[in-house]
């Protein structure tokens, strides 16, 4: 799949139309629901589903995770999985259409696949570290409290930003 | 159609109105064409998204501010039209220092890892394999903060918390000016991010302000934003008047006022959180009120109400009291037109507390020592008046201000009915 795939890939959207379709969803999650769109969260809430079947008394007694899973309270029971799930369909729907599936890994030219992999897992822990210290990720703290004006969702888009480009150069042999 | 959206503006109660599994099936709906949108804009592709920081492709940007002035200019457009309630709407909280490290981390992370959540998501949906150990790393760093948070930087993590703080609150302008000024530093930097493309890749194909459609687009967004701004947010008064006749029937039913034996149920009841607010006078304020009730001048109620109220769990509920229950009900419609729900008033007021309270206190609590009561005067009249006479300004130090009454059935119709639903964040 991989090659052929590669070659017939289409390209990618104009990002002023992508964008302009991602504001539109992004509107219709506030007017359906009254929330915007998120990622990091519902990832938590299938790890702490895992946790609670593992170890419910570690849960039940863990200040931070009782809300999601304390008690009889199953965490998956929550719209924003069901969002999270939508956002693989709706990835692999795209992909396959636009012959965008393919098992394969992208770098910059100076490193190798294991150490990208290496380097991504890194990242992750990074990611989803920070992501949850900010209570939310770049589409749930950014894009929806950017959008509806939010103070600290700003303040975030700023230090995201910032955080990156003081590293950028400092890592520069991952991608350039 | 205009006048029923505006009875009825979003967020839509889909859950209440169709359950829960329809609620999910459309969040669902969302979620997929939210990760049709991010795979077609080239987000599930790590390359192009690390670009962004070498200045060689900044999709990520366009994509992100683009898809942020797009919702804004709808959603205040909405909310100016009076289809959409901004006030139910799910405005992240600030925690201004949490938020700011841990921004400062995801920025690290985005640049180590080549992904963001929601775009590793869209790689692992598309066999990426960059983004499948991305994900593993990912639900390894939340499960450490989960693990960890409560131990280690709780107090951290809780402080500088401001609530529901907008950029037109910190600016202390109309939330149109915030979206206009947005909307157009927006499209200035679009035109930026391009020709910094072009310096760096040294290409001349960009050019953001000779490509026609740019231009349009361009213009049709100002445009938007200028009418938004131009339309302003509705004011308490507008958006009582969309609601009034729903809610006025309501008062005419008399379905929000609570007789005083279920405010007490409330107040007594550890599961809600009550919040009995007092909009009489100061001076009948300071000679007797109810037991942690708080004074809020009729003026005031609709700051507080956006303020304060708006930002309370969703388990609270709101008791408004006058003498009687004109002004109360004044102070009710202010605040359902900041849209604050469970908000009752409280039957007949504090003259009606009085009536149905002072006696029986006496009963069961025998007076100690030369305790002052209130005394019934029957020389006063008129629903704003208050009935009764006390001899010192002791304002909640009475015993009826917190009666304990024992072996007493009251017969009373229950209209409380608690909405303990708020939209809430998905991170």
């Amino acid at each position: 799949m991989s090659e052929t795939a590669l070659k017939t890939a289409k390209p990618y959207a104009n990002p002023y139309v992508a964008g302009t379709l991602l504001g539109i969803v992004l509107f219709l999650a506030f007017l359906l629901t009254g929330s915007g769109l998120g990622a990091s969260g519902p990832i938590n809430r299938f790890l702490v589903y895992i946790e609670d079947i593992i170890a419910p008394q570690h849960v039940n007694m863990t200040p931070y995770l009782i809300p999601m899973a304390g008690g009889e309270t199953n965490p998956l029971d929550n719209a924003f999985v069901f969002l999270t799930i939508g956002i693989l369909i709706g990835g692999f729907t795209s992909g396959y259409f636009n012959h965008r599936l393919s098992f394969t890994t992208g770098k910059g030219p100076r490193i190798t696949e294991r150490t990208r992999w290496g380097m991504a897992f890194l990242g992750g822990i990074l990611m989803g570290y920070g992501a949850r210290f900010a209570r939310g990720c770049t589409s749930g703290q950014g894009l929806s409290g950017g959008a509806v004006l939010s103070v600290g969702s700003w303040v975030f888009l700023l230090a995201v930003f910032a955080g990156a480009y003081s590293v950028a150069y400092l890592l520069r042999k991952l991608w350039t | 159609m205009e006048q029923l959206l505006q009875a009825f503006p979003g967020p839509l109660p889909l859950e209440a109105m169709y359950g829960k599994y329809v609620f999910y099936l459309i969040a669902m709906v969302i979620g997929i064409a939210f990760g049709y949108t991010l795979e077609i804009g080239g987000f599930g592709k790590s390359t192009k998204l690390a670009a962004q920081f070498y200045l060689t492709d900044m999709t990520v940007f366009k994509v992100m501010f683009m898809g942020i002035i797009v919702a804004m200019v709808l959603v205040f457009g909405a909310s100016a039209m009076g289809w959409l309630d901004y006030s139910r709407v799910f405005v992240n909280p600030t925690y201004l220092w949490p938020g700011l490290v841990g921004g400062l981390i995801m920025g690290v992370g985005f640049v180590v890892g080549g992904f963001c959540p929601g775009t590793s998501l869209v790689a692992l949906a598309t066999f990426k394999k960059d983004g499948i150990a991305f994900v593993a790393g990912l639900t390894v760093g939340i499960f450490t903060f989960g693990e960890n948070i409560d131990a280690l930087f709780s107090d951290f993590w809780n402080s500088s918390n401001l609530g529901r703080f907008t950029l037109a609150e910190l600016f202390d302008v109309s939330e149109g000016i915030i979206v206009f000024v947005i909307v157009v530093v927006a499209i200035l930097l679009f035109g930026l991010v391009e020709f910094v493309e072009d310096q760096v890749n040294q290409t001349k194909r960009h050019r953001f302000l000779h490509r026609k459609q740019n231009l349009i687009g361009a213009a049709v967004l100002v445009f938007l934003a200028l009418l938004v701004m131009l339309k302003g947010q509705p004011s308490v008064e507008q958006k009582w008047e969309w609601m009034a006749e729903v809610e006025q029937t309501r008062i005419d039913q008399r379905e929000i006022q609570i007789a005083p034996a279920e405010m007490l149920e409330f107040i007594e009841n550890d599961l809600v959180r009550t919040v009995l607010i007092d909009v009489r006078d100061e001076s009948d304020f300071n000679l007797f009120h109810l037991i942690d009730a708080q004074h809020v001048a009729p003026t005031d109620i609709a700051e507080k109400a956006k303020n304060k109220y708006l930002n309370m769990p969703a388990n609270t509920l709101f008791v408004v009291m006058s003498n009687g229950e004109q002004d109360a009900t004044q102070a009710w419609k202010l605040m359902r037109a900041q849209s604050i729900e469970n908000v009752y008033i409280l039957e007949n007021g504090i003259n009606g507390w009085l009536d149905t309270f002072n006696d029986l206190v006496l009963e069961s609590e025998p007076l100690t020592g030369n305790m002052p009561v209130p005394m019934k005067n029957s020389l006063a009249a008129g629903d704003e008046v208050l009935h009764y006479t006390f001899s010192a300004a002791l304002g909640s130090n009475y015993s009826v201000a917190d009666p304990v009454i024992h072996d007493h059935e009251f017969v009373f119709t229950p209209k409380v009915k608690m909405k303990v639903k708020k939209a809430t964040g998905g991170g």
